[in-house]
């Protein structure tokens, strides 16, 4: 009897989280998707005028923006993450792993709002005056993301490559290869879709990531046309606009939020899909 | 005399593996039973079946009757945790559950409702007794079991068993791991026990079968070989596996 | 001209010591200009008086009630939820299609950046349900955020507790629901708890999801249904809305400094159960 209501009710718990995430979904989608029927979807995602209190949705300049930071926070953030992951499965001796694996993954508990400041106060400042521009530009949002994916790109790939069976590594340190061959030519051939996977899901943290970007990025409403150029993203332009948004504003705000969970959504498809066939 | 467990026909199979083929045997109350045969002869799965511990096993079907004092455990709907203090089990490994010395031994009780520090202390202590374990541990009530020699620890396992206060005690090689001093404890506790309980003794240790049973049962890939009287089946054994096996020569 | 393969080998792992240390060097960095610009302007007075003038002066003591309510209420409603997922997954289910389907509940939670938490819990609890900013809309929507986390690590913890020891238990006449509660849990205890407090971690940095539901007003909260300011939305409106550097970078290393030691202490707790399992 009792046996059976805990089984009963920790069924529910279980099924809480599927809830929870059909919730979300709904009423995002709810309340983004009238938008895309009344304005059209085409003036949504392909245009380029955001004007919410005068009719205009477009929102296709925060598309490419959040593609291009996440691009660059990728081009930053993934060889160093990759790198660092190396180091520790290959190189590191154990006490220098025990040390230096906890100290990677704090960098994961640094709040994004101190990443966006200090971004702010050292980060931008040092791109306007070395390279010019107003400073809040994609450079500057790239480097700050690089740093804040790394924990996400160097747990997961870690794991992946110490996941490689010993043997591989021996049976080509056996025929001659060097340390560094046999990293480069069987270790990451063999981990590559767990290294995949911590790109993608880097690139989800990239996309999805917003404090810190509204404090670096500038928040221009133009296509950056260049790597110093402001920008804004489909994260900041819900952030920025949300506490004060009504009506059609409002339901524009919802709109960018239903592209934003639909290119989540597909990120961590593939993530996931991608670690499952590799283990 | 009267039979404690009766099994009829009893088979076995994990997917389409069987490793029981029809067993039929009647196991005595008050006696020490033995169960012997090489690795893989299918002696764990036999015992496991008696307190329907085989169920946490994926894909097994059983078949045939066993009888515990006329019920049939298999085919009627019997109580598990019921049945489970009425038979309990000592395994191969002895492992303690990772808190006190006393704890341990009072988990049965207080799952049956026994909270009364008293009473639960005397059972402790008389199952303690029981398992020869007493003078060491009575001063160590309150360490942890896992800190107690493996020798300690089994006999922990055997009083522990013992506070369910069952009828019949099930041992799957309960020895396999101790040394020559700690077997002798067991079995010295074993021999005083059978006045009070029905005992089913798994061992690959031939001597210790001989020294100590007075029913014994080989099994040899999945059947019953020769069972009866443990003086008979070592002194003339009616099957000639049986006298290879008991002689040494393969298991 | 060829490269011999031992020069690029020494080269290689020279430059890979030095990315790491790199790496590291970026956390040592970060924790190094908070503490040195904060820790001028951080005393007593200023943790135990409440925020003036929209924070310019004074200290930060509402957003600390603030962080500790959300945090504490939002870890109270996550864990059994969690913990009892977690169970349900790994004791009372064998793989099927249903726990796949779950698992794919988990992951997907999990992956769902914070903004959209707010935006959800904007619409739902603050606005829909008619909670308004409150303390009860953020910790709901925190409550949702951290309970993947929360799941994975219970769910971890649990596969780690020795089949054996469930066996014994079961062969000492104790149901399913006996075992897990006196077996099992105790068992996973630290590893549960390591997972509850890197949740609190997260919850204590948060800013997008809590913004937008509990709302940032520098009044103490004092029910459910007072809008309320945690230490991290305080630090993003004293940074962006530039009213004191010196109050922000204050309460940055407050921040910082409360968020690395559960964490510290998270992975400490970690360090000494795997020790103790192998
Ligand atoms: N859970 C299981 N799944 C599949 N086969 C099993 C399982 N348990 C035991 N077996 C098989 O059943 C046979 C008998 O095993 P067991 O009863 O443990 O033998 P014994 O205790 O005599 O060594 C062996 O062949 C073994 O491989
Ligand atoms: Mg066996």
């Amino acid at each position: 009897m009792k046996e059976y209501f805990v089984k009963y009710m920790l069924m529910a718990f279980a099924l809480s989280s599927l809830f929870f995430l059909f919730l979300i979904f709904i009423f995002i989608l709810f309340e983004g998707l009238p938008l895309f029927h009344k304005a059209g979807l085409k003036h949504i995602i392909l245009g380029s005028k955001w004007a919410p209190t005068k009719g205009s949705f477009g929102i296709f300049p925060m598309i490419i923006s959040s593609f291009l930071v996440t691009f660059g926070a990728l081009i930053i953030g993934g060889p160093m993450g990759l790198s660092c992951a190396i180091y520790l499965s290959e190189y590191s001796g154990k006490r220098m792993k025990m040390f230096l694996k906890p100290a990677l993954e704090l960098l994961a508990g640094i709040p994004s709002v101190v990443y966006g400041f200090l971004g702010v106060v050292y980060i931008v400042p040092l791109v306007r005056d070395y390279f010019g521009g107003p400073g809040f530009s994609l450079l500057s949002t790239s480097l700050i993301l690089g740093v804040m994916i790394l924990p996400t790109v160097i747990s997961i790939s870690f794991d992946a490559l110490m996941s490689v069976p010993k043997t591989y590594r021996e049976g080509s340190l056996a025929m001659g290869a060097t340390k560094w061959q046999t990293i480069y030519k069987v270790v990451v051939p063999s981990a590559k879709s767990g290294i995949l996977a911590s790109f993608i899901l880097g690139m989800g943290r990239a996309i999805g990531e917003t404090m810190a970007v509204i404090m670096v990025a500038g928040n221009a409403l133009r296509t950056p046309l260049s790597i110093l150029d402001p920008l804004r993203t489909l994260t900041s332009n819900i952030a920025l606009e949300l506490a004060y948004a009504s009506g059609d504003h409002r339901l524009g705000l919802f709109s960018t939020g239903v592209v934003l969970l639909i290119i989540i959504m597909i990120l961590n498809y593939i993530a996931n899909f991608g670690i499952k066939k590799g283990s | 005399m009267k039979a404690k467990i009766t099994v009829k026909d009893l088979e076995v199979f994990f997917d389409k593996n069987q490793v029981l083929r029809g067993i039929n045997l009647s196991i005595n109350k008050n006696m020490i039973t033995g169960i012997m045969g090489p690795a893989g002869s299918g002696k764990s799965t036999f015992i496991s079946i008696l307190n329907k511990m085989l169920e946490f096993e994926d894909n097994v079907t059983i078949k045939g009757n066993v009888y515990i004092d006329g019920v049939d455990i298999i085919n009627s709907d019997v109580d598990q945790v019921e049945l489970r203090r009425k038979v309990g089990t000592v395994f191969a490994v002895p492992i303690p559950l990772p808190r006190s010395v006393f704890e341990n031994i009072a988990y049965g009780p207080r799952l049956k409702g026994i909270k009364d520090r008293d009473e639960l202390f005397t059972i402790v202590k008389e199952s303690l007794e029981k398992a020869f374990l007493w003078d060491e541990m009575k001063d160590r009530l309150n360490t942890s079991a896992l800190k107690l020699s493996g020798g300690q620890q089994q006999r922990l396992c055997l009083a522990r068993t013992l506070a369910l206060k069952p009828e019949i005690i099930l041992l799957d090689e309960p020895c396999s791991g101790l040394d020559p001093i700690s077997t002798a404890k067991i079995e010295d506790a074993l021999s005083d026990l059978k006045k009070e309980y029905t005992i089913i003794l798994v061992s690959n240790n031939t001597k210790q079968i001989a020294r100590i049973t007075d029913y014994s049962a080989f099994f040899y890939m999945g059947n019953l070989i020769e069972y009866g009287p443990t003086e008979k089946v070592f002194t003339y054994p009616a099957n000639k596996k049986t006298e290879d096996y008991i002689s040494g020569k393969f298991g | 001209m060829r490269i011999k393969p031992r020069i690029v080998d020494v080269f290689v792992r020279i430059s890979l010591n030095l990315q790491a240390f790199f790496t590291v060097g970026i956390l040592a960095v970060i924790v190094a200009i908070i503490f040195i610009k904060g820790s001028p302007y951080i005393n007593l007075e200023f943790i135990i008086s409440s925020p003036q003038d929209m924070g310019r002066h004074g200290g930060i003591f509402s957003t600390i009630v603030g962080t500790i309510l959300l945090v504490l209420l939002s870890i109270f409603l996550a864990t059994p939820l969690g913990v009892g997922t977690a169970i349900f997954l790994t004791e009372y289910t064998k793989e099927s299609v249903f726990t796949k389907v779950i698992r794919f509940g988990v992951e997907s939670l999990a992956g769902i950046p914070s903004i959209l938490f707010g935006l959800f819990g904007f619409i739902f609890f603050v606005t829909k349900l008619k909670m308004g900013w409150s303390l009860l809309a953020g910790v709901l929507t925190t409550t949702i955020m951290i309970l993947p986390t929360i799941i994975r690590t219970s769910e971890e913890a649990i596969k780690a507790v020795p089949r054996s020891l469930r066996i014994v238990s079961y062969s000492l006449s104790a149901t399913k629901w006996e075992t897990v509660k006196k077996v099992v849990l105790p068992s996973a205890a630290p590893g549960i708890l390591t997972g509850v407090m890197l949740s609190v971690g997260r919850a204590v940095g948060e800013t997008a999801a809590i913004i937008f539901t509990m709302g940032s007003s520098l009044r103490m909260p004092l029910s459910l249904m007072d809008s309320g300011r945690t230490m991290a939305v305080h630090f993003y409106i004293l940074a962006r809305e530039g009213i004191s550097m010196e109050n922000a970078y204050a309460t940055a290393l407050i921040l910082v400094l409360s968020i690395l030691s559960i964490n510290i202490l998270a992975y400490y707790i970690m360090n000494r159960v795997i020790s103790k399992f192998s």
